[in-house]
Parts: structure tokens; C-alpha cells; sequence
């Protein structure tokens, strides 16, 4: 187990690495001055020659071999580069938009899984034929619908037409609520997708038949037998969801008027701040990461049957004995978040 | 999924299981498909019965034609200027004279949104045949050539999607700039990971395949292996990919000129003009439910469609 971690931070910290350098190649490599889109457009007035201590002093004037190495260096020391807009540095400015970013975005992730779950369950677990087939009707609509218009209806509705919840800002929890629906609702289409996918077919397993006749109960098969079994995949998106949430927040943040990691992003590709966008990239990638650790090393005690593969003498002592380990669950399509 | 998994065959189901089928069943089944086809109705009639049994799946093919004929010849439906409007009419809603209402300069509203489609519509399928045609090129040649290719092709796929595609789009408009076409390239670039995977999974199943195997042995040289025998047979999950890749780059691009990297005021454009209206919000609803309303239709038919190729595609296998 220590060595299959081991093995496992290791490759995480080998992505990060590589997330880094393709968002330097993106913003580094690409065709454009960085020098020019720095200064901007209206900045006609600038001689050639300041423009050349410019670029110097950022280091630009050599070669991209050589700034990549740099580049590199400062990160590994904690040096993430300095925001060209304010002049702060990039882990200042990420790390306070961190907080307010979290909120919304656990909130959200709360109702997502909250509502995205009661559905698929309701949808299954229902009689009506056309109460089941109403509700998986939800979650294609709910991935269609285009977040920053779902977001101005809220507004418009719980805002201006009965005002309950704030519109803009981020004075107490009754201005979450708006904010966190938004998020969630892509993000709990997705998770009722998946999730009702999954229990109609584990529902089909010959065990929930045993449970029916042993005469269990239609609540406890669902809840405790099928429910539990079918959670398991949708577990292994957890990563993909945070990102969904992650790169929600750009819009939903705009419109809410919030402090967060999405408005930083805006804000920074307004400005073309390249810097900052780099380290919003990082962090995001940094989270998906560590979501996808942990979800791999707390899958196999989720579900024993899932044999790691760093412990194959477990298995060979088992098919030395003749038990054989039984297959992993069904495993989600590739891409089915994006 | 570890990588035997992915090269094992798809598991045969009840009627995929031909080593299980006695020449009784195969003789059966040769006669059954063969009677359906001389009494069998023509193709067209069979694709109306098919479409008649699925309403939902109607709808949307006919909203998707319509929105397409929009995007080509705005004109037949409508005949106001989207950009100029008289200010006496400013902010009325939905009429008769002005079925989606009227904007704060007086112009009309459906004509802006019917004038919008074209670019909404370019830019989305603009993005996915970058992303498909990149992404195709990159799995091919990953799944075709294997071994370091592969290896490659595939790592940079994986970290390419660690980063959350709008983040990825958002990066790459940093560096082009702002306008439409420069958010269709990013939309596109940002797909291309998910494309290129579906397709080497898809190759590697029909490489390992008996009829790939007999074209090579027979002599043909391997472009002619790729081009001929392995790219047709593979194309089907990416084509069904592509379909829900134009809804979702549909909602990327308003997503991103929402947020004022695309389409430049006067222009129309869906996600723009959503934005327009939002200060218009409390007393002029029209103003971001139309173009919404549209938006929110558009991408539900193309991903209702992309799911009935995908049924289909899974069944004719």
C-alpha cells in the first residue's frame, strides 16, 4: 500500500508537471508577443526601444529553452510568477480567491449530489412509468440549459419577481443560494445521469432478485442494496464533476458579482494576464489531481473487490486458493462529463 | 481502465454471440434478414416510421433544420435589419409586429437572434471540426502506429484533460485574443483530448480485427490499411461524438461571448446578446429569455440527436 502511493503522488506530481508545461506552451510558445498583449493595444507610443528593455527585463529576450528552465526553477522554489495587472504575486492572488470559491462551489456540490441522486433514485424507484420517464427527462435539460442564462432567470425570479435571495455580493449564507443552484445544476444532471444509468443496471443483478425474495423491503433494497453498489461508479468521476464546478464558477461568478477564483479568471483574461491564468490552470489541475487520489486510494476500501494492482500477491495468494477475485464493477464511458 | 481491458472485444451480447450460434440459427437469421429486405418498406419510408415512433427525436431533428436554414438564409424568415431599429419602439415586449420583443435601441429582437445564428452556428462547427479533425489525426495515428506514438499521444490526452476545458479555452484566448473565430479555435483545441481518445479506442478494436489483418496480408500498403479499412470502420462513435460535441461547443461559444471574448457589440450573437440584455433584466424579460430559450432548445436537439445516432450505431455493430 506505502509503495502504491508512493507510486501513485509520484505520478500525480508527474501531471501537474506536464499540466505545466502545456500551459506554457499555450501561453508562452503559441504565436502572439506577450510583451505586446502585456502593454496592450493602446499603448502605441511605446518605442521600440523600451519595448526591448521590457522584454528583457521580463526575460523574454532569450531563448524559450532557457525561459522554460527559469520558469521552472521559480516554481519549484514556491515562485508562481507576479500578476501583470496588479503587480501582486500569483500564489497572493489565487490563494485569497480560494476561500470564496470553495463555499459556492461545496454548496453546490452539496445540491448536485443532493437533487442529481433523489432523482435518479425517484426515477427508478417509482411505480408511474410516466413519473420515471418525466424525471430522466430532467437531466438531459439540465446539462442543455446554458449556466449564465439559468442564472439570470434565478435572479430574475427569486431576486426581482419574489426577493428572497440577493442578487449580487456575498453578504451571508442567503446569498449563496443562488450561486450554489446555478453551479449545481449541470453538475446534478450529470451526477443523475450517470447515477440512474447505473442502479437500473445493477437492479437487473440476480442479488437484488435474493434480496426481493428473501422479502426485503423495496426502500432497503434500494437504499441499501442497489443504491450503494450503484454510487461506486459515479465515485470515479469526482474529479471531472470538481472541474465542472471549478470552471462554472467563471461564469457564475460574473453574474453574481462574487470574489473567487472565477472572477480572478475573467478578470485575468480581460487583461490578458498571463501569469495568473497560468496559475488558475495550475490550481485547477492541482485539484483534479488530488480529487483523483483520493478517490483511488479510498476506492478499494469503498469496494473490496477492487484489487490494487501495486498488491498482486494478494491476488495470487487468492487464485492460488481458488477464490477468484470477482470483476470490478462497470466502469463509467470515457468523456461522459465532457 | 487499464489497458487489456480496453483491448478486449466488446463483450458479445445474447445476439453478438456467433461462436454460440448453431448453422440452424445463422440459417434462420440469413433467412429472416433476407425476407425483411423484399418485404422491408424503402429507406426513407423506414426512417419516417422510425422518426413517427420517437416524437421527441422529430422535434429536434426538425428544430436542428430549421436553426441550420436560419444560420444559412436568415432572410426567409424574417425581413427587419437586426442592426437598425427605430428608438420610439425601444424595450416593447413580444408582439405580434415583434415576436421576441425589442431590444433598448428599438431593434428587433428575433431578427437579431435569426441574424445571430449564423455566427453562433459557424463558430460551434467551426470548433468541432478543428477538435474532430485534430483529435481524429492524433488518435489514428495513436491507435494505428502504437507503441511510443501511442504512449505519447495518450499521456498529453490525459493531462490535457485534468484542466477543465472552459480553463483550457480561457487560457487559449489569452494568448490569440478576443473575437469569434479565435473563441471557435479555442473551443475547438480544447475537445481535441476527448476526440483523439474515442478514436484510438475505436482503432485499436478494429485493427486487432480478422478483415485489417487479411488486408495486410494480402499486400496493401498500410496507408491504404488506414485509409480504407481501419478509418470507415472506426468513424461511428467519433461522428456520434461529434453531435454532442456541437452542442456542447454551442453553449462554450455564448458561454465565452457572454462573457465578452467573442462577438463585438453591434454584432448579434446568442451568448452576446443574453449579455445585453442582463441590464435590462428587471423590467424587460424578453431581452435574455428568447435568445436563452434558443440556445437551451438548440443544444437539447443536437444532443437528443447525437443519442439516437448513438443507440443506432450500437445496434447496427
Amino acid at each position: 500500500m506505502t509503495r502504491y502511493l508512493g507510486f501513485r503522488l509520484l505520478q500525480a506530481v508527474g501531471v501537474l508537471w506536464a499540466a505545466w508545461t502545456v500551459s506554457f506552451l499555450i501561453l508562452y510558445v503559441l504565436p502572439g508577443d506577450p510583451v505586446k498583449i502585456l502593454i496592450g493595444p493602446d499603448a502605441s507610443d511605446v518605442s521600440p526601444a523600451q519595448l526591448a528593455k521590457l522584454r528583457h527585463q521580463l526575460g523574454l529576450d532569450q531563448p524559450l529553452i532557457v525561459q522554460y528552465v527559469h520558469q521552472l526553477g521559480h516554481l519549484l522554489q514556491g515562485n508562481f510568477g507576479v500578476s501583470i495587472g496588479t503587480g501582486r504575486p500569483v500564489i497572493d492572488v489565487v490563494g485569497e480567491a480560494v476561500g470564496p470559491t470553495v463555499q459556492i462551489a461545496a454548496a453546490g456540490l452539496v445540491l448536485a449530489v443532493v437533487f442529481g441522486g433523489g432523482v435518479a433514485l425517484l426515477a427508478t424507484v417509482t411505480r408511474f412509468r410516466w413519473l420515471g420517464q418525466l424525471l430522466l427527462g430532467l437531466p438531459p435539460l439540465g446539462v442543455s440549459i446554458p449556466g449564465f442564462w439559468f442564472a439570470l432567470l434565478l435572479i430574475q425570479w427569486f431576486s426581482f419577481g419574489l426577493p428572497i435571495f440577493p442578487a449580487i455580493g456575498d453578504q451571508g449564507a442567503s446569498s449563496l443560494v443562488l450561486p450554489a443552484i446555478t453551479l449545481a445544476l449541470p453538475t446534478g444532471a450529470t451526477i443523475a445521469q450517470l447515477l440512474s444509468k447505473s442502479l437500473v443496471s445493477t437492479l437487473r443483478e440476480p442479488y437484488i432478485d435474493t434480496a426481493w425474495a428473501k422479502g426485503a423491503s423495496g426502500g432497503r433494497i434500494h437504499l441499501r442494496h442497489a443504491l450503494r453498489n450503484a454510487a461506486l461508479p459515479a465515485l470515479t468521476v469526482t474529479g471531472l464533476i470538481v472541474g465542472q464546478l471549478l470552471s462554472g464558477t467563471v461564469v457564475t461568478e460574473t453574474i453574481f458579482s462574487r470574489p473567487g477564483l472565477g472572477r480572478v479568471t475573467a478578470t485575468a483574461v480581460q487583461q490578458q494576464d498571463i501569469p495568473v491564468v497560468q496559475g488558475v490552470v495550475l490550481f485547477a489541475a492541482a485539484v483534479f489531481v488530488v480529487v483523483n487520489l483520493i478517490v483511488d486510494v479510498i476506492y478499494p476500501l469503498l469496494d473490496p473487490r477492487i484489487v490494487i494492482v501495486g498488491s498482486r500477491r494478494r491476488l495470487r495468494r487468492r487464485l492460488e486458493t481458488g477464490i477468484e477475485p470477482e470483476a470490478a464493477p462497470e466502469t463509467v464511458p470515457e468523456g461522459a462529463l465532457r | 481502465m487499464s489497458e487489456t481491458t480496453r483491448l478486449a472485444p466488446p463483450s458479445a451480447g445474447p445476439e453478438g454471440d456467433v461462436f454460440g450460434a448453431t448453422a440452424a440459427d445463422r440459417f434462420d437469421d440469413a433467412v429472416a434478414s433476407r425476407r425483411g429486405e423484399v418485404r422491408g418498406r424503402s429507406r426513407p419510408a423506414r426512417i419516417i416510421a422510425f422518426l413517427v415512433h420517437r416524437p421527441f427525436l422529430l422535434l429536434a431533428a426538425l428544430w436542428i433544420l430549421v436553426v441550420l436554414v436560419a444560420a444559412v438564409a436568415p432572410g426567409l424568415f424574417h425581413t427587419q435589419d437586426p442592426l437598425g431599429g427605430d428608438p420610439i419602439d425601444k424595450l416593447q415586449g413580444p408582439s405580434a409586429a415583434h415576436w421576441f420583443g425589442t431590444d433598448q435601441l428599438g431593434r428587433d429582437l428575433f431578427a437579431r437572434v435569426l441574424h445571430g445564428t449564423a455566427l453562433t452556428l459557424g463558430a460551434a462547427l467551426l470548433a468541432v471540426v478543428i477538435g474532430l479533425v485534430v483529435g481524429s489525426i492524433l488518435g489514428l495515428l495513436a491507435g494505428f502506429v502504437g507503441s511510443w506514438v501511442d504512449t505519447v499521444v495518450m499521456r498529453i490526452a490525459d493531462v490535457l484533460l485534468a484542466i477543465p476545458s472552459l480553463l483550457l479555452s480561457l487560457a487559449l484566448i489569452t494568448v490569440l485574443g478576443f473575437g469569434t473565430v479565435h473563441v471557435a479555435i479555442a473551443v475547438g483545441l480544447a475537445s481535441i483530448a476527448t476526440v483523439s481518445r474515442i478514436m484510438r479506442s475505436e482503432v485499436v478494436r478494429v485493427r486487432s480485427s480478422v478483415y485489417v489483418e487479411a488486408a495486410a496480408a494480402s499486400g496493401n500498403r498500410w496507408w491504404r490499411v488506414l485509409l480504407v479499412h481501419v478509418l470507415p470502420n472506426s468513424g461511428g462513435p467519433v461522428l456520434v461524438l461529434a453531435a454532442l460535441e456541437f452542442g456542447t461547443a454551442i453553449l462554450a461559444v455564448s458561454s465565452l461571448s457572454f462573457l465578452g471574448y467573442g462577438a463585438q457589440p453591434p454584432t448579434p450573437e446568442w451568448g452576446s446578446l443574453v449579455s445585453t440584455g442582463r441590464d435590462f433584466l428587471r423590467n424587460a424579460w424578453w431581452l435574455t429569455t428568447a435568445p436563452g430559450v434558443v440556445i437551451a432548445l438548440t443544444v437539447l436537439s443536437a444532443n437528443r440527436v447525437s443519442r439516437a445516432l448513438d443507440t443506432e450505431g450500437r445496434r447496427s455493430r
